[in-house]
């Protein structure tokens, strides 16, 4: 009966936060679009926009085009979104190391963060899939390259996690190399050297620039490529086929930028709040403050991955693109990773 | 590697990429271009037909209607065809007003297509920043003209409205404006290394296929080929600026005119800032006297107009390149007899084809937006026959029938 309550709790928290975390990305976009808005000199929608887009398309009729392979094509944007909301039972989201005890990535235990990294892909593969069945040209076009660009940043993408996990376990403290909470509840640039911090500076880099990426945002929004292709994969989806497509980029970015939080910055603020009111906070009021900080943090990833860099940058070409991440960057966090293997000599 | 056969890919009729509706049908080889044909014709609106319904004068304004961004340069143009025919000497200061709006419109539209061509490569933030920009011109216009987009400003013989020296003082004023801003877009558009990894090297059109393809405007001059109607053939005070300003080309900067889109680039540019030089410029010079040497409109239109019988040429260079107009005047006939528009957009399209060679699928809006198609000014009808594939072109008595038996189908 104890096993069953605990699941019913589980089950109640996970849909808490799945909602939750949808509104919360909603208002990162709604940020985004602002703070875009701002650095271009023009007003911008209200914040509230991303809510209204929503709201619109789903009143809308869905197109089921004639060619379109329409299991596979109503099918995907659901599994996407269930894809990107799945993660989100993985990754720490909030003050992970907050003062509230067992507030933990929900499913923590049950998968690590080779798991995560798998999950990152499965929204961008349900959007290839949706592509390839929509049976337009232009929708191919954009599939074929989500594809490519998958490829291209995987392998970094990979480097960077696997060697944080591989630096935690020489620390010689118990620790589960691959386990999210041990990774946040240890935070490694206290704990190497000068040539360590040096590799994990390179890893942090390599990292930000897969965001944008990840998100297929300017410049590395090929498979989207609104003047190119037409929106490419999205070209022919509506309503709330479309919609679905919205919410799962939404959730991953929260996801995918709460990762990275998680892993080079998963520090809060309520004991240095505490010292300077005087009195520790506990309990809930320092949950409360480090969530706050917690947005805040992902706000400044996104600001600094995502929006200056779509503002400031024109579109790459597939080719180039593939090339940065298959080849300058690849190197890049190989040398970090080198550089953290020497730090343990 | 197997090759994956290759696909047919259509942007258009309508497509974020195009402004105006046209059609493009490429077959591509995974990213590659390896054929195009291109198809226009879906803008088709008559306006020929409808011009040689009304008299010069209603004409004038029909003129400028052609084309939303070189409205200035159509009614220019139309204006010195109809003098041509008619044989009517446009006053001096009138000449030199034509001309300092003919380039107030060419610093819009460059600075127009130069946002166009960054929202094509993604680069949303300088369509915003230039925009923004263009504002500034935009105002002078309306200060001068009264008008922003369609100017109503030519008329045969001169032009409406004369400059005051207020309106002179406003106009420099944002002349010193531009002045300054013109290192930071420099800077913008030949710097950036995003910018330049998308322009350069791509769509060339080489110094012979612009000769061979009979190229116009700042695309023929991106590839090194001085052709250029206010030079070549000076009209307006063009002819007494020639000391002071140079045709313009990649070399004007120090570039190579390899006939890129970068050269295509720098060749806007430059232009951008010699006209608003050449605006300053005419403001120095402007010489005084009447505005226009026909100052009544009736006298004009029933002595001059009405009574003329000839024929009548004029060209001039519209932002996008040469625009040819033709007029046939037929003596006590209020109409036009005959009008024919040869806008720049006709002689470039042809240099698409050549410019798609090896192209990516990424570099295809930056190549359409790069000659600064004007459908609108260009299309014309043909109907194609599907089954039998026989082609012909529809006359207006075509169009009138069908019109008619689309307007008796829509009746209940």
């Amino acid at each position: 009966m104890n096993e069953f309550l605990e699941a019913m709790i589980r089950l109640g928290a996970g849909a808490f936060v799945m909602v939750a975390v949808l509104i919360v990305s909603l208002v990162l976009k709604g940020f985004d679009r602002r703070f875009a808005a701002w650095l271009q000199a023009r007003v911008g929608p209200p914040l509230m926009q991303p809510f209204y887009d929503i709201a619109k398309l789903w009143q809308k009729e869905n197109i089921l085009p004639e060619r379109a392979v329409s299991w596979s094509f109503m099918g995907a944007p659901f599994l996407a979104l269930v894809g990107s909301l799945v993660l989100l039972l993985f990754v720490p989201l909030g003050p992970v190391t907050g003062k509230v005890e067992g507030w933990m990535p929900l499913l923590e235990g049950y998968g690590d963060l080779i798991l995560v990294v798998y999950l990152l892909a499965v929204p961008s593969l349900m959007m290839a899939i949706g592509g390839f069945s929509s049976g337009s040209p232009l929708a191919t076009v954009g599939a074929q390259r989500e594809l490519v660009m998958m490829m291209s940043y995987e392998l970094p993408l990979s480097v960077v996690v696997l060697s944080l996990g591989w630096r935690l376990s020489k620390l010689d403290l118990g620790l589960d190399a691959l386990s999210i909470a041990d990774i946040t509840s240890k935070p490694l640039w206290g704990e190497v050297g000068l040539l360590g911090v040096i590799g994990l500076l390179m890893l942090a880099v390599v990292f930000f620039l897969i965001i944008p990426s990840e998100l297929s945002k300017i410049p590395f929004d090929a498979p989207e490529a609104e003047t190119e292709i037409g929106g490419g994969i999205l070209a022919e989806y509506s309503g709330n086929n479309l919609a679905m497509f919205y919410l799962s980029d939404a959730v991953k970015t929260v996801a995918f930028t709460s990762l990275a939080v998680a892993l080079f910055f998963p520090y809060g603020i309520s004991g240095n709040i505490g010292e300077l009111i005087g009195t520790p906070l506990s309990g809930w009021a320092a949950f409360g403050v480090d969530l706050v900080f917690w947005f805040i943090k992902i706000e400044l990833v996104y600001f600094f991955a995502v929006t200056v860099i779509r503002v400031g940058a024109a579109r790459l070409r597939i080719d180039r693109l593939s090339w940065l991440y298959l080849v300058p960057l690849s190197v890049l966090s190989v040398v970090g990773a080198v550089m953290l293997y020497l730090d343990t000599l | 590697m197997a090759h994956a056969p290759p696909y047919p890919l259509m942007i258009g009729p309508i497509h974020p990429a195009l402004k105006e509706p046209t059609m493009f049908k490429f077959t591509m080889e995974g990213e590659r271009v390896l054929d195009v044909d291109i198809q226009p014709g879906f803008n088709h609106r008559g306006v020929e037909y409808l011009g040689m319904k009304r008299n010069p004068l209603q004409v004038l304004h029909l003129a400028e209607r052609v084309c939303g961004i070189c409205s200035g340069a159509h009614q220019y143009v139309f204006c010195r065809a109809v003098e041509h025919a008619a044989n009517i000497t446009p006053s001096v200061r009138g000449d030199y007003l034509r001309v300092l709006v003919a380039e107030l419109e060419r610093i819009h539209s460059h600075l127009l297509w130069a946002g166009v061509a960054g929202h094509e490569l993604g680069f949303d933030s300088i369509l915003h920043y230039t925009w923004k920009v263009r504002e500034d011109v935009q105002d002078i216009l309306e200060i001068i003209c009264g008008n922003r987009v369609n100017y109503s400003y030519y008329i045969f013989g001169g032009v409406r409205r004369d400059v005051t020296p207020e309106q002179v003082e406003k106009a420099r004023k944002i002349f010193a404006k531009y002045r300054k801003l013109e290192d930071t877009i420099l800077d913008i558009f030949l710097t950036d290394p995003t910018i330049s990894h998308r322009v350069q090297d791509v769509g060339v059109l080489t110094k012979e296929n612009a000769l061979k393809l009979s190229a116009c405007g700042p695309l023929t001059r991106g590839a090194g080929v001085k052709k250029d109607v206010r030079f070549s053939w000076p009209y307006g005070s063009y002819g007494d600026m020639m000391d002071d300003f140079k045709v313009v080309t990649p070399e004007s900067l120090g570039y190579k005119a390899t006939g890129d889109i970068f050269s295509q680039v720098v060749v806007r540019l430059v232009e951008l800032f010699e006209a608003i030089r050449m605006c300053e410029w005419v403001l120095d010079n402007l010489p005084s006297g009447p505005i226009t040497s026909e100052p009544n409109l009736s006298a004009l239109l029933m002595a001059k107009l009405r009574m003329a019988e000839g024929e009548g040429v004029a060209r001039v260079e519209a932002p996008r390149g040469e625009d040819i107009h033709y007029v046939r005047l037929k003596k006590n006939k209020m109409e036009l007899d005959s009008w024919k528009i040869r806008v720049p957009t006709y002689g470039n399209i042809m240099s698409w084809l050549t410019m798609f060679k090896d192209a990516q699928i990424a570099d295809i809006p930056i190549i359409i937006a790069s000659i600064d198609p004007c459908i609108g000014c260009m299309d014309r009808v043909t109907l194609v026959d599907s089954g039998t594939g026989r082609e012909r072109d529809v006359d207006w008595a075509v169009l009138h029938d069908l019109s008619v038996k689309r307007s008796r189908g829509l009746m209940p």
